[in-house]
């Protein structure tokens, strides 16, 4: 099946800072394809180009099948949800999803009947004569949502809807739009800095880093299996030693840090003997473990007990001070640790990777 | 009972300086206006109505007005726009200056300006000549079109300033979303930007319509005696006739007038004085 959208070797240079570097991927259709990174590292720049706010420098941007280039931001058959919405307060609820059909010409009862029908589809019946003021936060995204999929675009892009919300309704939108991508099929386009967000709603996400792409894979695969040292360290938390690759064999290597400490790891393809960074998951960690054999073990003095329910944290340092985030399992087998007590842990060579610190990394 | 004291302390001043400025010479002119001969007379507002002249001059004054209203609208909203979207931060505020600069200037230099550039033996008549453009010098002053320039000239500053700070409450976002969605440049002014200025063009109107309709000086001086405004002949009644009660009269007329018209324009946009003025 053809992609919806291609994009190959597109770049944008704002005078002399490159915002997008030579940046290629398909998006399949069908499939909720997310873009994170960090503020700044131009995946807005990219959304704006594939919606044609922004003309490319360099490579090309197909959707299904045709070039863009030269085609202006309303002849595309792509509508971008805004960061802010950008409903038009000056109309009511039906009118702002009407103003893209009533552009294209289409007849005031088909209008009127498609309206209903999309409002229908969001879970919104009845709210056509409303005020866009009217509205609460989670109502205006669906709105916006369906002002841009009653125009059956081949592709919806969302540039950080969710960022304007509460935390709370952020976490049930997040649910709603993967229900309401599902239940549609468009192809959507969602750019976070939100790694939650991504890694939740998301068939593909890609994870830009300074105008590249530092990889594109499932979030299982990303948070599981990290290509770039960036990408490690920032999907999920993972806690980080410097160290310096001492021995080394086909799979695994083994890493003495700064500290002193030696572990062996999981080897990154382009791990040689030299200096090298390890990162590791905080739930990656047992504590005290009772078969220690095979595992890397190390102890730690308790600093504080970060407790958040499902997802509570043990602060821990090791003997010369580096600090430490632990998952801690709320199933009671812990509830003897006290800060200030001093623990072992353990973890498997295969939860650690080691990545080479070559020229020019940080 | 403490602040009610200090509310009407502050307010005295207000409400003295309204009374004894605008109230009390206001009664005197409408006592003056029913008055003829000695005697209390309907004959003020008679030879308004009888003498074509008069009422003509009055209509025309009256559409006059509101076309160069409506032209000063045509002209600042892509100025106004220009200036909160389209310039750099920093070279807005230097705009703004720019448009401010010709009224440190009062406005009867600014219409001998346009004088010294417009009438036969003037600036543009030199180079046009020069140029081979023209045969003989053309006289350009003293017709309406010329006046009407100069009325959106000296008024444009009152329209540009409230729709500068309108627009600067448009998000930019608006007007992307309705690009996005599929509408043309002019769809998006339609439908977005007007709308979103609507309580600045009606101030902005209210006002430039008030300053044009009881201006004097430019439609005297660019006009003369071929476009002739109503103010004229309300000057002509007080300091030539010497007929203070024909000119208080045709005072009154021109405040109806102005009052009639603009209670029309915001009944036509569906608006409320109170609504603009906030």
């Amino acid at each position: 099946m053809q992609p919806d959208l291609v994009v190959s070797h597109l770049v944008k240079d704002f005078g002399t800072f490159r915002a997008v570097d030579d940046v290629s991927f398909p998006v399949p259709k069908g499939s909720f394809f997310s873009i994170l990174g960090p503020s700044g590292c131009g995946k807005t720049t990219l959304l704006r180009m594939i919606a044609g706010f922004e003309e490319q420098t360099g490579g090309t941007i197909e959707i299904s099948g045709r070039d863009m280039r030269g085609v202006t931001p309303d002849k595309r058959p792509v509508n971008l949800v805004f960061q802010h919405l950008a409903l038009f307060p000056m109309m009511d609820v039906a009118e702002n999803i009407a103003f893209g059909l009533k552009r294209r010409k289409v007849s005031s009862a088909e209008i009127r009947r498609r309206t209903e029908e999309i409002l229908e589809r969001v879970d919104l019946p009845g709210y056509g004569a409303k005020r866009i003021n009217q509205l609460s936060g989670g109502q205006k995204q669906r709105v916006a949502i369906a002002r841009c999929l009653v125009l059956e675009p081949s592709l919806l892009l969302l540039d950080e809807p969710l960022g304007a919300l509460d935390l709370k309704l952020r976490e049930q939108m997040k649910v709603e739009l993967k229900k309401l991508q599902a239940k549609i099929g468009t192809t959507f386009i969602y750019i976070t800095h939100d790694q939650s967000e991504a890694l939740v709603m998301s068939d593909t996400v890609a994870v830009m880093n300074r105008g590249r792409f530092e990889q594109v894979g499932t979030p299982q695969e990303l948070y599981g299996d990290p290509h770039t040292p960036f990408v490690a360290g920032f999907v999920g938390d993972s806690n980080r030693w410097e160290g310096e690759v001492v021995e080394m064999d086909g799979e695994t290597v083994l890493v003495r840090t700064d500290e002193d400490l030696v572990f062996r790891a999981r080897r990154k393809a382009d791990a040689g003997k030299g200096p090298a960074t390890l990162f590791l998951r905080p739930e990656a960690m047992l504590i005290e473990p009772v078969d220690a054999s095979g595992l890397n073990t190390f102890p730690v003095t308790v600093r504080a007990i970060l407790f958040d329910g499902a997802n509570s944290r043990l602060l821990t340092a090791t003997p010369s001070g580096h600090e430490l985030l632990v998952a801690l399992p709320q199933n009671r087998a812990f509830d003897h640790i006290r800060p200030g007590a001093d623990i072992t842990l353990g973890w498997h060579p295969q939860s650690g990777i080691a990545f080479g610190r070559g020229e020019g990394r940080p | 009972m403490r602040r009610g004291g200090l509310f009407w302390l502050f307010l005295t001043p207000v409400l003295v300086w309204l009374f004894l400025l605008i109230v009390l010479p206001h009664l005197d002119l409408l006592i003056l206006s029913f008055r003829a001969d000695g005697a209390w007379s309907l004959e003020n507002y008679g030879t308004f109505f009888t003498e074509p002249i008069y009422w003509l001059t009055f209509v025309r004054t009256a559409a006059y007005s509101v076309i160069t209203t409506f032209l000063t609208l045509v002209v600042s909203l892509p100025v106004a726009f220009f200036i909160t979207k389209l310039s750099r931060p920093g070279v807005r505020g230097f705009l703004m200056v720019l448009l401010l600069l010709p009224f440190w200037v009062s406005e009867l230099v600014r219409v001998y300006g346009w004088m010294i550039l417009l009438r036969e033996s003037g600036v543009l008549n030199y180079f046009l000549l020069q140029l081979g453009l023209l045969e003989k010098p053309v006289e350009m002053l003293y017709n309406d079109a010329t006046m009407i320039m100069g009325l959106v000239y000296t008024s444009m500053l009152f329209m540009v300033v409230p729709l500068v700070s309108v627009m600067e409450g448009l998000d930019d976002s608006l007007v992307e979303a309705a690009y996005d969605l599929g509408a043309s440049k002019a769809c998006i002014w339609r439908t977005i930007i007007i709308p979103h200025c609507k309580p600045g063009i009606t101030s902005g109107s209210i006002v430039v319509f008030m300053l044009v309709l009881g201006n004097y000086l430019t439609p005297n001086l660019m006009g003369g005696k071929n476009s002739l405004w109503f103010t004229e002949q309300i000057y002509n009644q007080f300091i030539a006739s010497f007929n203070w009660n024909q000119g208080a009269a045709f005072g009154f007329m021109l405040l109806v007038l102005s009052s009639l018209i603009i209670w029309l324009g915001l009944k036509i946009t569906g608006q409320r004085l109170g609504e603009v003025a906030s």
